[in-house]
C-alpha cells in the first residue's frame, strides 16, 4: 500500500520496521518529526522513547542502550550534531552500533533551519576526537529515508559502528508516496554486549587504552574494518553516465536536481549523465574515478561552500576537470543554474 | 579449641586478579589511603550480600575511578566524562530488571555532568549512584573540583576558592534533594571507622531500593585524597571530618516511597502503530486518472496553505500519479508567510522544487507579487481577491480572481477559503477528480459538520469556475458571479 | 596458658601499600607498620599475633580489596540460648 509520508516520519517507520524500539532524542528543527513520531510509534510497540536534557545527554542515553545490545537511535539536525560528536567519538571507539540522524540545516552557528548540505564534513570526516569513521548514507527521497534507515541498522550492526543517516531540511520535510511492509527482523547476535547476564558479565565496553601499543592495536583493528566496509558497502547511483560529456556529481535533494537538469540537458542536446554517492562514507570513489574518466568534466554540485568535492577531486586526481557549482544559505540550486553551469563548462572544454 | 573463621575478606565481586591491568595485579590503581578502595568494598559488600552479582551494571566515569571495570567482576560499561547517568539511563531502560550503577566523582558529576545527573534524578531513573566527593580533581592532578571548599588551594585556584572568583561549593545532595522523584539521597562520609560503617549502610540500603525498583537512589561519599591534599592517609582521613563535614553535613536529604503516576500506552502491532494498515479510503481512486501539473500554494500561515497541498499530492497519489510535496517549513507555521510546492507526474520526479509552476495558487497579495513571475508562460494563477492590485498586471499567464476569503465567510469559516481555491483550481484544470478531493478530506476530517461545510466550500469553488470572470492577460473583473 | 585472641588478622603484603589506616583504626590498637619493606618498597602493616577482637573495623577502613582478612573465633554457645533453643 502506497502512502504520503514526510520525510521525518519515514525515518521513524523504517527504524521501527528495523526492530529499533528505543529512541533518545531532543528536538531541534527541522528534525523534529523524528522525535515527534519516535514518541508516538516506539512506546506503542513496546518500545522506549526518553526526550533528553540535551543532545550531549541523548547521544549517551544511545551509548548506554547501544552498550547492551539493542537497536537503538537519535536524530538531530547540525547544532545538535555538533554537541554529539563526542559521543560519537565514544561510540566508534567503543564500536557500538546506532543510527544517528542528521536533518541538515543552514550553519555555521545557528545559521537558519533551511536546508544546507554543510555537515557533510562533521558527519563523513569525523567531527570527534580520535581515528575513526562513520559510516554515513544520504537518502534523496522519503522512501529511501525508510528504507536507507533499514540499512543503517543492518549496517550499524554488522560494523559495530554507528551509522549516520545524512538528509537535509528539504528531504526531512517534503511528502512522497511510499511503500513499506512489516516483516521479520533478525539483528544478529551480540555477544560483547553487557546485559547484566552471567553469560555477558566479564564483558567490557570502553574506549579506553592507556598503554600505547595497546591502543595502536584497537586503532588498526577499527582500520581493518572500516577497510572492509570500503570494499563491501560502497553505494552509488548512476543515471544516463555511459555517453556522458558532462558528469555532474551530487546528493541529497541535489541529486534530484542533478537528475531534472541531466533531462533538460540531453532536451537541448548536452550528453550530460549523474553520478549520485549513496553512501558518502566509504565514498564511491572507484566508480567514480571509472565513470569521470569516460567524460570530459565533472560538475559537482551542493549546498555547502564545496565539501564532498574535496572527495571527488581526491578520487578523480587531477584526470578530469572537476568544477563545483554551490548554493548555501538555504538556497537549493535550480535546474536553469545546474543547466547554465554546466554550458558553461561545456564551453572551457572547447 | 575452636578453629578461626574467617569473617572478613575479599569480596567475591571482585575479580581475583586485576588482569585487565599489565602489572600490580594484586593492588588497585589507588594511591594509599585513597577512599575510592572503601568505596569499593562497600559496594562490593553489598552487591555480594544482597545476591546482585550476576544482574549488576556498573557503569564506570572519567576521572580516578575510571578503571573501576578493573576490579569489579561484573558487566561493565566506561562512559564520557560526566555522561554516565545518561548511559545509565540507556542501559537502565534497556535492562530495567537489572542493577544499574553509576560510579562518579565531583568533577565528573557535579561539574561536566551536572546536567545529567539533574535530568536523571528528576526523570527518577531506577539506577543507583554513587558519588565521591573529595572536593578536588585527583586523575588531572589537583585542580579545583565544583565542591572545592571556599580558601581551598588547588592548581587552578592557587589562593585558595575565591567566590567572587569561583563561587561557592556546590551542595549536590541537597540540589536533588529538591525534585520530585528521588527516593533516597544520603551523604555518608570516610572518615573515621563510625562513619565508615554509617556509609557501609547506606551504601546498602540504596541498592536494596534499586533491587525493589523504588526510584532514583544517590550517596554522596566524602572521600579523602591523601595525595592530591597532600596529607598523610591518616590525616587526611582526619581532614574529611574536620574541614568537609561541616561544610557538606552528613545526613538523609531524601528517604521515601515515591509514587509515580502512571500512564498507560495502548498497544499495538507494528503495522498499526505505523499505519500501515490498508482502509478503503486510501485505496487508488477507481475511475480517475491524474494529469501532471506542477502547483505552488502560497499565503499567510494559518490559510490552509500547506494543508491544501497536501490534500493535491495525496489526491494525485490515489490516481495514480508520481507525487512530492515540499513546504516551507519552520516558524511559517507559527505565523509569516507559507509556501509549498506539489508535483504531480506520469514519471519519478526529478526535483521536487517547483521553480516555474504551471499553476499558482495565491491566498494573498504579497504570495502574488513575490510568485506570479515565476508561473511558467501560460500557466494559471488563482488569485484570493476579486481583482488584482491596481499597480500589478499579469501578461505571460492567465489569471482568475476569486474571493475565496469572503465566500469562505458567508459559509460560515474563514478556514475553508483553501478547500474553495482547491475546487476552483480542479474545475479549471481538470487535473484531477473533486470525487478524490472529497474522498481525502473524508479521511482529514471526522466530524461530519466539517466535512458538509468542506462539500460546500469545494462546491462552491467549483461553481465560481463555471461562471468565471478571467482577468488578467484577458481583462480586468468587474465582479464575481455568487 | 596466655589467653587466645578471640581475632586473627591478615595482612596480605603483596596488596598492602602501607597507608596506615588499619594502624591508626584498630581500636584495640593490636596492627603497626613493620620495620621491612615489601617488594614495593611501603611498610607494610602487621600484625604482632595478638590483642585482635575480631571487630573488623581494619577490614572497613582498608581501602585495598584483599589486603586485610579478619578471623574470629565462634562465640561459644551460651547456655541459656542453648536451654532457650530447647524450649522453641
Amino acid at each position: 500500500m502506497r502512502q504520503l509520508c514526510k520525510g521525518n516520519v519515514a525515518v521513524v517507520k523504517g527504524a521501527v520496521l528495523a526492530g529499533c524500539r528505543a529512541y533518545y532524542g531532543y528536538p531541534i528543527t527541522p528534525a523534529s518529526e523524528i522525535a515527534e513520531y519516535a514518541a508516538l510509534y516506539i512506546p506503542e510497540v513496546g518500545g522506549t522513547f526518553v526526550q533528553a536534557e540535551s543532545e550531549v545527554a541523548s547521544i549517551n542515553m544511545v551509548y548506554g542502550a547501544a552498550s547492551t545490545g539493542v537497536r537503538v537511535m537519535t536524530a538531530s539536525s547540525g547544532p545538535g550534531l555538533s554537541l554529539m560528536q563526542e559521543g560519537i567519538s565514544y561510540l566508534c571507539g567503543s564500536e557500538l552500533p546506532c543510527v544517528i540522524v542528521d536533518v541538515v540545516r543552514g550553519g555555521p552557528g545557528l545559521g537558519n533551519i533551511a536546508p544546507e548540505q554543510s555537515d557533510y564534513f562533521a558527519m563523513v570526516k569525523g567531527g570527534g576526537h580520535g581515528n575513526y569513521h562513520n559510516l554515513v548514507l544520504a537518502p534523496a527521497s522519503v522512501q529511501e529515508m525508510a528504507d536507507l534507515t533499514m540499512l543503517a541498522f543492518d549496517l550499524a550492526d554488522r560494523y559495530r559502528n554507528p551509522v549516520i543517516v545524512l538528509t537535509d531540511g528539504f528531504v526531512g520535510q517534503m511528502m512522497e508516496p511510499i511503500e513499506l511492509q512489516v516483516s521479520e527482523v533478525n539483528p544478529p547476535e551480540k555477544p560483547w554486549a553487557v546485559k547484566g547476564t552471567p553469560e555477558t558479565q566479564n564483558n567490557l565496553i570502553s574506549s579506553i587504552y592507556l598503554e600505547p601499543d595497546d591502543l595502536e592495536k584497537h586503532e588498526r583493528k577499527l582500520e581493518q574494518k572500516y577497510k572492509l566496509a570500503q570494499m563491501l558497502e560502497t553505494r552509488l547511483e548512476t543515471y544516463m553516465t555511459d555517453d556522458a560529456e558532462i558528469l555532474l556529481v551530487g546528493y541529497g535533494i541535489v541529486s534530484r536536481v542533478l537528475r531534472s537538469a541531466v533531462d533538460e540537458a540531453r532536451a537541448q542536446g548536452l550528453r550530460a549523465g549523474l553520478l549520485r554517492p549513496i553512501t558518502l562514507w566509504p565514498f564511491p570513489s572507484k566508480a567514480l574515478a571509472e565513470t569521470a574518466a569516460r567524460c570530459k568534466t565533472v560538475l559537482t554540485v551542493e549546498m555547502s561552500t564545496g565539501q564532498m568535492v574535496e572527495d571527488v577531486r581526491l578520487a578523480i586526481n587531477g584526470k578530469v576537470p572537476v568544477e563545483l557549482y554551490s548554493r548555501i544559505g538555504g538556497n537549493v540550486p535550480s535546474v536553469e543554474e545546474v543547466h547554465a553551469r554546466m554550458l558553461e563548462c561545456a564551453g572551457a572544454e572547447v | 579449641m575452636a578453629e578461626y573463621e574467617i569473617i572478613h575478606e575479599k569480596s567475591p565481586v571482585f575479580y581475583e586478579r586485576y588482569e585487565r591491568k599489565n602489572e600490580l595485579q594484586h593492588q588497585t590503581h589507588y594511591c594509599p589511603g585513597c577512599g575510592h578502595g572503601v568505596a569499593h568494598k562497600l559496594i562490593a559488600e553489598a552487591i555480594e550480600e544482597l545476591g546482585l552479582q550476576e544482574r549488576t551494571i556498573f557503569v564506570s566515569p572519567v576521572g580516578c575511578s575510571v578503571f573501576a571495570y578493573y576490579y569489579f567482576n561484573v558487566g561493565n560499561i566506561q562512559a564520557a566524562h560526566g555522561r554516565a547517568p545518561a548511559a545509565a539511563t540507556g542501559i537502565k531502560r534497556a535492562c530495567p530488571d537489572k542493577i544499574v550503577i553509576s560510579y562518579q566523582g565531583d568533577g565528573d558529576l557535579a561539574a561536566i555532568g551536572t546536567a545529567e545527573i539533574v535530568h536523571a534524578a528528576n526523570r527518577g531513573e531506577k539506577i543507583t549512584v554513587f558519588f565521591i566527593n573529595n572536593a578536588i580533581y585527583g586523575m588531572t592532578g589537583g585542580q579545583m573540583a565544583p565542591t572545592t571548599m571556599v580558601g581551598q588551594a588547588s592548581t587552578t585556584s592557587p589562593w585558595g576558592r575565591r567566590p567572587a572568583n569561583e563561587g561557592f561549593p556546590l551542595h549536590v545532595s541537597e540540589m536533588l534533594a529538591t525534585l520530585e522523584a528521588p527516593v533516597y539521597i544520603e551523604r555518608v562520609a570516610l572518615s573515621d571507622n563510625k562513619n565508615i560503617m554509617k556509609a557501609r549502610k547506606a551504601v546498602r540500603k540504596a541498592l536494596e531500593l534499586q533491587r525493589d525498583g523504588a526510584g532514583f537512589s544517590l550517596v554522596e561519599i566524602l572521600s579523602p585524597c591523601p595525595t592530591i591534599w597532600k596529607k598523610d592517609p591518616v590525616e587526611a582521613r582526619k581532614w574529611v571530618a574536620e574541614k568537609m563535614i561541616p561544610v557538606f553535613p552528613l545526613g538523609v536529604f531524601r528517604d521515601r516511597k515515591v509514587e509515580i503516576p502512571r500512564i498507560d500506552v495502548p498497544q499495538k502491532t507494528v503495522a498499526e502503530a505505523l499505519e500501515l494498515c490498508e482502509t478503503p479510503g486510501q485505496r487508488l481512486a477507481p475511475h480517475h486518472h491524474g494529469k501532471p501539473c506542477t502547483i505552488k500554494v502560497a499565503g499567510f500561515g494559518g490559510q490552509g496553505v500547506l494543508l491544501m497541498g497536501i490534500v493535491l499530492a495525496e489526491m494525485g497519489m490515489r490516481e495514480g500519479l508520481e507525487v512530492s510535496w515540499l513546504p516551507s517549513y519552520g516558524p511559517e507555521m507559527r505565523s509569516g508567510s507559507a509556501h509549498c510546492h506539489v508535483c504531480l507526474a506520469k514519471e519519478r520526479i526529478g526535483s521536487p522544487l517547483v521553480a516555474h509552476p504551471e499553476v499558482l495558487v495565491a491566498m494573498n497579495e504579497q504570495s502574488l507579487r513575490k510568485f506570479a513571475p515565476t508561473v511558467a508562460p501560460g500557466g494559471l494563477i488563482l488569485y484570493n481577491r476579486d481583482s488584482l492590485p491596481p499597480d500589478f498586471a499579469v501578461s505571460h499567464a492567465r489569471v482568475m480572481c476569486l474571493p475565496a476569503s469572503e465566500i469562505a465567510d458567508k459559509l460560515g469559516s474563514a478556514k475553508v477559503a483553501n478547500v474553495i481555491m482547491l475546487g476552483a483550481l480542479l474545475e479549471e484544470t481538470e487535473c484531477m477528480s473533486p470525487e478524490t478531493a472529497m474522498t481525502v478530506i473524508g479521511q482529514m476530517v471526522r466530524k461530519p459538520e466539517l466535512l458538509k461545510l468542506n462539500g460546500e466550500a469545494l462546491h462552491a469553488g467549483r461553481v465560481f469556475v463555471d461562471h468565471q470572470v478571467r482577468v488578467g492577460a484577458v481583462s480586468q473583473p468587474d465582479g464575481f458571479a455568487y | 596458658m596466655a589467653a587466645v585472641s578471640r581475632g586473627s588478622v591478615r595482612i596480605n603484603v603483596e596488596e598492602c601499600k602501607g597507608c596506615g589506616l588499619c594502624v591508626d583504626s584498630c581500636p584495640p590498637k593490636c596492627l603497626a607498620l613493620a620495620p621491612e619493606l615489601n617488594a614495593y618498597g611501603v611498610h607494610p602493616a602487621h600484625y604482632a599475633g595478638e590483642g585482635c577482637t575480631g571487630c573488623g573495623i581494619c577490614f572497613y577502613c582498608c581501602p585495598e580489596p584483599g589486603a586485610i582478612t579478619v578471623y574470629r573465633m565462634p562465640a561459644p554457645p551460651r547456655a541459656t540460648e542453648a536451654a532457650h533453643a530447647t524450649t522453641l
